[in-house]
């Protein structure tokens, strides 16, 4: 993870460059993704923002709760990423007793924000 | 708007089931049921002690701590305050059942003279209003050290709050009821979501404490206070975590609250003041 950190902000400077004149091209697509599955994480482990770590077990974090299951195989369990989306975005539509935050409904994270836990989710 | 019609919705679907028909004695068999169901090898006088009942671990560290009790000084001020007479020569122990000694038990219960919850701190302070001294402040300070030392000598009582054939009576302990599993806050969650649904299961490294005893203990002397509060006072740090508004000490919504919960740890020894995390 910290290696793949880097490269994607030398890749961010020319998309800024590239941006204004051409559409995205294929290659930069994917290092904003990766971007946004780093800064992602950092949401998702944020105390004040996702503070996904209270209740689920993720790699990568410590001391983390078991209220919820363990954040693995995401791509078998949201075979439709959208679905997952949904999940973040307001668990209690499809759990309408669930103890999870709905975390876009309620705002306690911004669009983008949920967008990039989104993504960091995803690959776990 | 959206956020009212949001609680509301949350409070029928919730509360809806539970609210309905039981009677608080069937509430309370239920109650105690699940509790014991969850945790099986945990004796119900055993519930007094919250998280360290179900938590060898923590036990240990709070059996070290109870050895020399971070709520002893505040037991000695409450005394003292206690027994000092007010400016017309009065003390607190003229306005209580037995002096004041070991009558934590008789509260909270339903005033049907006034028509709401009295609790024993409202207790306290109306006293003093009715000895011509000005009331204590809710949360802290004097009134948990007073609360305190009357906690002390009601220690080994057991907890058997009643709920009189009177509807207004009946209709505060709804109103608790209602407020302790409704969903609330921007993180939307109940009360009971934490400690009747995941009791036992960590939230990051915490252990939550079960619902069944929560009252025996207080006022508590709480680590991350570094002093003594009123259960009010939990109650209110509690909203703040899940992001909502705390309602006011005293307010109709934490006396309410406070009977249904007491009532729900009838058959526990009482054992405050406490000491806890």
């Amino acid at each position: 993870m910290q290696k793949t950190a880097k490269n994607p902000r030398v890749a961010i400077g020319a998309l800024a460059i590239i941006l204004g004149s051409f559409a995205i091209a294929p290659g930069v697509v994917s290092a904003a993704e990766a971007s946004a599955v780093e800064e992602g994480k950092k949401i998702a482990f944020h105390r004040k923002k996702g503070n996904c770590l209270a209740c689920h077990k993720i790699a990568g974090g410590s001391l983390a709760g078991n209220i919820g299951p363990a954040l693995v195989n995401m791509k078998a369990r949201f075979a439709d990423k959208a679905k997952l989306r949904a999940k973040i975005y307001d668990a209690t539509v499809s759990s309408p007793n669930t103890i999870m935050p709905p975390f876009g409904k309620h705002k306690i994270l911004t669009k983008s924000e949920l967008d990039k836990v989104v993504e960091f989710i995803y690959t776990l | 708007m959206k956020k009212l019609l949001l609680i509301t919705a949350a409070i029928s679907v919730l509360g809806a089931p539970l609210v309905s028909q039981a009677s608080p004695e069937d509430d309370l068999k239920a109650f105690r049921g699940y509790f014991m169901e969850r945790f099986p090898n945990v004796p119900l006088e055993e519930f007094a002690n919250g998280v360290y009942a179900i938590d060898p671990a923590s036990r240990e560290q709070w059996e070290a701590i109870e050895e020399f009790p971070p709520y002893e000084i505040a037991i000695d001020e409450g005394e003292e305050l206690f027994n000092t007479p007010f400016k017309n020569g009065k003390t607190y122990a003229s306005c209580f059942r037995n002096g004041g000694i070991g009558v934590k038990s008789d509260y909270p219960y339903y005033d049907t003279e006034k028509g709401q919850v009295e609790t024993l701190e409202s207790a306290i302070n109306a006293c003093r209003t009715k000895n011509g001294e000005k009331p204590l402040k809710w949360k802290q300070g004097k009134i948990a050290s007073l609360s305190a030392y009357m906690a002390y000598t009601t220690r080994g009582q057991t907890i058997d709050i009643k709920i009189p054939h009177d509807q207004r009576a009946v209709d505060a302990y709804e109103d608790g009821k209602r407020s302790y599993y409704a969903r609330r806050g921007q993180l939307n969650m109940s009360c009971a979501h934490c400690h009747v649904d995941n009791s036992g299961n960590k939230i990051r490294a915490d252990l939550l404490s079960p619902a069944l005893g929560h009252l025996s203990h207080f006022p508590v002397y709480r680590s991350k206070w570094g002093n003594l509060g009123t259960v009010h006072r939990r109650f209110a740090g509690c909203n703040k975590q899940v992001r909502a508004l705390p309602f006011k000490a005293q307010s109709p919504q934490y006396r309410n609250l406070e009977y249904f919960l007491t009532y729900m740890s009838n058959g526990i020894p009482w054992n405050g003041p406490g000491a806890r995390k």
